[in-house]
């Protein structure tokens, strides 16, 4: 009997199988002694252990394939670690890693149990789907993970349980199970085509029937339907803007990031290698849609006074950008590709994140009222909270942590979170770090230079005048100037506004840290590029 | 067109002639003499009560994921069990692994109650 599991089999999925079990065992955990309220710490540490030791499994893996410079193949050819995958592993880490940070005490509601063990599960199981996207070459394991993947954010995005996040979560499960479909036809047909699920299997037979077969053109159009959907691109981009909105502000986060960094692996694997031979079909398809993206992401976000619609319609238009990315198809667009979605990452959670620290305090009119119903419904007017915001105060004199993140619990679990643009009116004289923070934040976000995000506009338009797309360059280029106008109107209201009433902000260290952490990359890639372009590098090396 | 499929829509062309074939000779054979009788449920289970639009509980739809989940897990057992021989320790190494998975399912969904019939 020959072996079933070989040592480099092992080796490939160890970073899988720690998420998974990790992810059990935060969800058993939970269910323990470990898991009452006054523990809760247990919970966060384990998550991030278990990512620890993901990343150490990772970096095993990263040094192999940077001293052999080959890649590492498993299961017979069914995953392969190669750079792309680990680009795009790094990417869901960081991800994850800001995630969990932040979510530490940020789900908490006054009364009713806060589901940490649940919520920290599924942030881990979905890491472990995202996984199998960027590193399995089989159409089996590319759609069991994205289910996996899929299926965690839709619990996710209900998760704060009130009208708006059930309503977004609704939305983005039938929408997301009829683009499965989808996928599930194009698939179908690529099988048929192939005789096999092994995208090298695939790419032979697309290679031997021609970009002309209509077979062909049907498998290549339904599963670039499916899988557009997952980034939200143009015409199946109608879910982000409610996901994004109603969806707590961490999970928004990693929704933006994650899933999408995700997807857009998925679809280079797909559309790279096996359809390599029918682009033909689908470049001007991919130009098409790319553009249509970038305009109505641009266009849209430009009205909007919900911050979390305004950023999700913006990353709607980065999705067009990413896009373009893969329509030069040459080696620069590729990794353009993962650059620009390595920037992204940090600047978007950052963003988010602060979004989801902010509270609104009381207008002094309404708070009186207020403070007798307590109980906070949804989608209520302003002025809901009757407990007091920390403000712009020094260090709590009293040197007990637990009474210090109980006020910030208080602040998390019982005031409105404040989520529209006039929020942000001056932030500047109210906390200044993070008015700055959110500053760089936003500055990356539009594209400018000493930030990272002026990293990855670079690579897609170099990629796209080498490519010789002039046409699309010109049009990338100008909605820059479009998504500066919006990004800019946050920036005038936090630094021109006038606070009424005063914002505040619910904080404590794993805020902190995770918020540090993303500027830090932020300008920190923006400034020192080098290691963080050598880590992406996946194309022009096979 | 792969030759291959050529049976296939020979196939779909007569499951979609057969019907309508059968249809419409009966229709042009038969009696025309409707009744009220005829229009009732006749060996098809017990007659409605009620519309089907009313409203149920909830634990209806949590009683029907978990049935979902413990049948798609026999699915999966089905196969091993055909090849149960041939696999060896490696398939019941592996089966172990799956229903280790699903355990930690049932014991978060035993602890809170969604077993119950509160």
């Amino acid at each position: 009997m020959s072996l079933y599991y070989t040592a480099s089999d092992h080796f490939v999925l160890l970073p899988a199988i720690l998420l998974a079990l990790f992810g059990c065992a935060v969800l058993l955990f939970d269910l323990t002694a470990l898991g009452s309220p006054r523990q809760r710490l247990w919970l966060p540490g384990l998550a991030l252990s278990g990512l620890g030791f993901t990343a150490v499994a990772l970096l095993r893996q990263h040094m192999l394939v940077a001293a052999q410079g080959v890649e590492i193949s498993a299961f017979r050819g069914a995953m392969a670690v190669d750079r792309f995958a680990l680009a795009f592993n790094w990417i869901f880490l960081v991800a994850a890693v800001l995630v969990v940070l932040f979510s530490y005490r940020h789900l908490r509601r006054e009364g009713g149990p806060d589901h940490a063990g649940e919520y920290l599960g599924l942030v881990l199981l979905a890491h472990c789907g995202m996984f199998f996207l960027a590193t399995s070459l089989d159409l089996v394991t590319l759609f069991i993970g994205l289910e996996l993947m899929a299926v965690c954010f839709y619990v996710l995005v209900g998760f704060a349980r009130d009208r708006r996040s059930s309503e977004a979560a609704i939305k983005y499960l039938l929408l997301g199970a009829f683009s499965s479909a989808f996928l599930l036809y194009g698939f179908s047909l690529l099988y048929g085509l192939a005789g096999s699920t092994r995208l090298k299997d695939i790419a032979d037979a697309v290679a031997n029937q021609g970009p002309g077969d209509p077979v062909v053109l049907l498998a290549v159009v339904t599963s670039a339907a499916g899988a557009l959907f997952k980034v939200a691109a143009v015409p199946f981009h109608a879910w982000a803007p409610d996901a994004y909105e109603g969806a707590p502000t961490p999970v928004t986060a990693y929704l933006a990031v994650g899933s999408t960094a995700a997807s857009f692996a998925f679809l280079a694997r797909l559309f790279v290698t096996p359809l390599a031979d029918a682009r033909e079909i689908w470049d001007p398809l991919l130009a098409v849609i790319a553009v249509a993206t970038l305009t109505i992401g641009n266009l849209a976000a430009v009205t909007q006074s919900n911050v979390k619609r305004l950023l999700a319609y913006s990353s709607i238009g980065h999705a067009g950008y990413v896009l373009l990315g893969l329509v030069a198809g040459n080696n620069t667009g590729l990794n353009g590709v993962a650059v620009y979605l390595l920037t992204y990452a940090p600047m978007t959670a950052g963003a988010f994140l602060i979004v989801a620290a902010m509270r609104r305090t009381a207008r002094p009119a309404a708070a009186p009222l207020e403070a007798v119903t307590a109980a906070p419904v949804a989608a209520s007017p302003r002025g809901r909270s009757g407990a007091t915001v920390m403000e712009a105060q020094p260090e709590l004199s009293s040197p007990r942590l637990e009474e210090r993140a109980s006020a910030d619990d208080a602040v998390a679990a019982t005031a409105e979170p404040a989520e529209d643009v006039d929020d942000f009116n001056g932030l500047m004289h109210r906390r200044p770090g993070y008015a700055i923070w959110m500053l760089i934040f936003l500055m990356s976000l539009a594209g400018i230079p000493p930030t990272a995000g002026f990293l990855g506009k670079y690579y897609i338009f170099l990629s796209l005048i080498e490519a010789g797309r002039y046409v699309l360059a010109v049009i990338a280029t100008l909605y820059v100037a479009v998504a500066l106008y919006y990004y800019f109107r946050i920036v005038r209201a936090m630094f021109a506004g006038e606070p009424d009433p005063p914002v505040g902000v619910a904080e404590n260290w794993g805020t902190k840290v995770a918020l540090t952490a993303a500027g830090v990359l932020t300008v920190g890639i923006g400034l020192y590029p080098e290691p963080f372009l050598r880590l992406v590098q996946i194309a022009g090396m096979r | 067109m792969p030759p291959g499929y050529v049976p296939i829509f020979i196939f779909l062309g007569l499951t979609i002639l057969f019907p309508v074939v059968t249809l419409v000779l009966a229709r042009l054979i038969r009696p025309s003499a409707p009744s009220f009788a005829k229009l009732e449920a006749y060996e098809c289970g017990i007659q409605a009560a009620s519309g089907s639009r009313g409203r149920y509980t909830v634990r209806f739809y949590i009683i029907a994921i978990l049935f979902v989940i413990f049948d798609v897990e026999t699915i999966f057992l089905f196969p091993w069990a055909v090849r149960y021989k041939q696999l060896g320790w490696f398939g019941v190494a592996e089966v172990a692994v799956f229903l280790a998975f699903l355990v930690v399912g049932y014991v978060w969904a035993y602890k809170k109650r969604a077993l119950e019939w509160v």
